[in-house]
């Protein structure tokens, strides 16, 4: 353990920045206007992700073994042999982490200052955007299982408020409950994860818990731990089962889908594996369950995406079925090709998501991909980032997406199988199909747009310079892991190496170089096929009814997709519909006929009663006298036989 | 010489008289002379029952019960004096406003 010394002393500031902007504008932020608002908040990110990147450069300079570095805020909960002191930890994992955190949310938050200018609750946004930048920095830094967890609760509480942010519509606040309900499920296996570590190594502290791990936990308990804290991340990932929660999350404001639901929060499942990885890989049974989990996610939520019509739920099945890929790396033994996918596929899903939040703004809240068209033209800053943004998701040789999807894909080949390629590979040219079909749709062909929208809404150059800067970090950012087959250091993997025990690390250890090269090939073809498939049907002219046609002729197969697998039918079904039985049964049967009608019979005898008694105070002598002589017998004749 | 027992029946009786007369009348007076009889009634039993044990505390309470009686008269009296001034009447039963 390395103390903090000279600007690692300093490594608080990172979440307390943010912190700093979100309780100003909590506090003041009616008070001052939009303009302060947007300065406080966009400064205090701005901020954070400048020391972060300082802080990348003094960490680069420390020698290997030293890049571990403590820093305890004090100790929170003393108590017996247990102790949950506030820590931050920085390594290299936390370390790629908060500088991709900061500096994404600070993009975002600059774009937020155009797309929310018109709203009235500007200053709530951006308490709320500020707070969830300062848990999520919490979430990563943290030193300790409970200091994680108040980072992880804290997001999804963020999540749910900001999901909700429109609270006045009912969809927004359902959204909201569905979303926060649905996560708590996970957190809950999760907190019980937290416990279990805590039983079995009388610690919560990372730098006690991972390096003991495999003396303490038997096979079967490791199992335990880690399908326990898999759950969690299951949940906040929006992995299958519980993925049903994200595509509903589109109804927060698109900046928040960009940062929340496509490049931090729901990535933080897998940050939580790749953190507690020297558990996951005591146990092989619960590395399988996160790659089949994985690759469940990835296959169902690419399928639905291929058929689905709403800019922002095509992207959400995107992001679901890109952190199923991330969980597969992580399931085969490729940690840092997962962390790596998560880096770049933040830079990428965040460019396209705010991408699509300029085009509908452009065309007036239009979310409907089959009134869209031949936004090129009008919008051609959004056109060509976007297309940097669809292109490094579809895995395009020489953008991000390609590099972290090749390292995920390889190591599915060489730990998991060919057939578990083989699907991936496919779910690949899915991936490139739904992106270009969205891409397409939206930014050529024919106008099909609504005939209420006169003019094009066209993006503020604050909108349009993050959009840009995504852009560039979409294209360039693969370059931090070229794989040593494309004659590439893979310097991400050996920079995350330190993290991840190194015993059955497989990470860039491709078997030959030209295999690492053929699947590469194959893997782009995927993707390449994809994205014809899609031209074909959506810009050559004539086409169009060619995707009909299909349709009516497997409907079936069509009707399933579209209501995504029927995963929220049988919910509502089986649990949301009992649920509501049984609360409809308690209220009506238990609440309102059992209890209040016994408190209201116990009323009503009171009352009843507090009619008849004072009646017997007539007012008469004789009468009392009657009573005093009754009584006299009575106790004479008690007194008499007994 | 008559049997202890045969003073007490006449004690009893004399009770009972004064019972059912507090009971049944409406009179005020009536029901003062009905307490009376009540009062002797119980008196005349503690000297029977004296004259039973040969003891003298029955004749005690007899001698207090008959001073408490004249004094009680003489409030009483008084009150109906008063509640006559005032209502015009002297039936209880229209004397009845301390009710619920």
């Amino acid at each position: 353990m390395v103390e903090a010394t000279g600007l690692f002393s300093k490594l608080w500031l990172v979440p307390a920045l943010p912190l700093a902007g979100a309780l100003f504008n909590c506090l003041l932020g009616r008070q001052v206007s939009n303009f302060v608002v947007s300065i406080v908040a966009c400064g205090s990110i701005g901020l954070a992700a400048a020391l972060s990147l300082l802080l990348f450069n003094s960490f680069l300079k420390l020698p290997v073994e030293q890049r571990h570095i403590e820093l305890c805020m004090y100790n929170w909960i003393p108590s017996g042999d247990f102790s949950a002191p506030i820590d931050l930890l920085l390594d290299p994992l936390s370390m790629v982490m908060i500088t991709m955190v900061s500096g994404v949310s600070f993009l975002i938050h600059v774009y937020s200052v155009g797309y929310m200018s018109r709203d009235e609750s500007f200053a709530r946004y951006f308490f709320y955007l500020n707070l969830f930048v300062f848990f999520m920095l919490l979430l990563v830094l943290a030193g300790n299982f409970l200091v994680l967890y108040i980072g992880w609760e804290g997001v999804g509480t963020c999540s749910y408020l900001l999901i909700s942010f429109l609270y006045h519509k009912q969809s927004a606040a359902r959204a909201g409950l569905k979303a926060f309900v649905v996560t708590r499920f996970g957190d809950f296996f999760f907190v019980l994860g937290i416990m279990l570590v805590f039983v079995q190594f009388k610690s919560i502290y990372f730098g006690e818990v991972f390096p003991r791990a495999h003396e303490v936990l038997t096979p079967v308990m490791a199992t335990w731990v880690a399908l326990l804290i898999f759950g969690g991340a299951v949940g906040k990932s929006a992995q299958v089962p519980l993925h049903t929660w994200l595509p509903d999350a589109m109804e927060a404001p698109t900046p928040v889908s960009a940062l929340i639901h496509a490049a931090t929060m729901v990535t933080a499942g897998v940050y939580l594996v790749a953190r507690c990885y020297p558990i996951f890989q005591l146990s092989p049974t619960a590395m399988s369950t996160v790659a089949v989990i994985g690759l469940l996610t990835a296959v169902i939520s690419a399928t639905i995406a291929l058929v689905n019509n709403d800019i922002k739920r095509i992207l959400a099945y995107s992001t679901v079925s890109q952190l199923g890929h991330m969980f597969i790396g992580l399931g085969v033994g490729a940690p840092a090709a997962a962390i790596f996918h998560l880096l770049t596929h933040a830079f990428a899903k965040a460019l396209l998501f705010l991408g699509a939040g300029a085009v509908i703004h452009a065309l007036h809240e239009e979310m409907d991909i089959r009134r869209m068209g031949a936004l090129k033209g009008h919008i051609p800053a959004t056109f060509w980032t976007f297309l940097v943004g669809a292109l490094a998701m579809a895995g395009i040789p020489g953008l991000a997406g390609f590099f972290s999807k090749d390292a995920i894909l390889e190591a599915s080949f060489t730990n998991g199988g060919v057939l578990l390629w083989l699907i991936m590979v496919v779910t690949a040219g899915f991936t490139a199909f739904y992106c270009f079909r969205l891409f397409f749709n939206a930014f050529l062909g024919e106008k099909r747009w609504d005939p209420h929208v006169e003019e094009v809404h066209h993006p503020a150059p604050v909108m349009t310079i993050p959009l840009m800067l995504l852009a560039v970090l979409a294209a360039v950012g693969g370059y931090m892991g070229v794989p040593h087959a494309l004659g590439g250091a893979d310097r991400i993997s050996s920079f995350l190496a330190p993290v991840f025990p190194p015993a059955h690390h497989t990470d860039g250890v491709s078997s030959s170089r030209l295999l690492g090269i053929v699947l590469m090939a194959v893997s782009s073809l995927s993707a390449l096929g994809g994205i014809s498939l899609a031209y074909f049907f959506y810009v050559m002219p004539g086409n169009r009814e060619i995707p009909e046609r299909l349709r009516q002729t497997f409907s079936g197969v069509y009707d399933a997709l579209s209501n995504g697998w029927y995963f929220d039918k049988v919910y509502q079904a089986v649990f949301v519909d009992r649920f509501m039985g049984a609360a409809n049964f308690f209220w009506q049967a238990v609440d309102t006929s059992v209890l209040d009608m016994t408190v209201r019979g116990l009323a009503g005898l009171i009352l009843g009663g507090g009619e008849i008694v004072p009646r017997l105070q007539t007012g008469l002598v004789r009468w009392y006298a009657l009573f005093m002589v009754a009584g006299a017998v009575v106790i004479m004749g008690y007194l008499y036989i007994f | 010489m008559l049997a202890a027992d045969q003073y007490l029946m006449v004690g009893v009786v004399l009770f009972g008289i004064g019972v059912i007369g507090f009971l049944t009348r409406r009179n005020v007076v009536v029901l003062l002379m009905c307490i009376e009889l009540m009062i002797n009634g119980a008196g005349l039993a503690f000297v029977s029952f004296c004259r039973q044990t040969g003891s003298l505390e029955g004749q005690v309470f007899v001698l207090f019960a008959m001073v408490i009686a004249s004094v009680e008269i003489a409030v009483g009296l008084s009150i109906v004096l008063l509640v006559f001034r005032n209502r015009a009447t002297l039936d209880v039963d229209e004397m009845e406003v301390l009710k619920w």
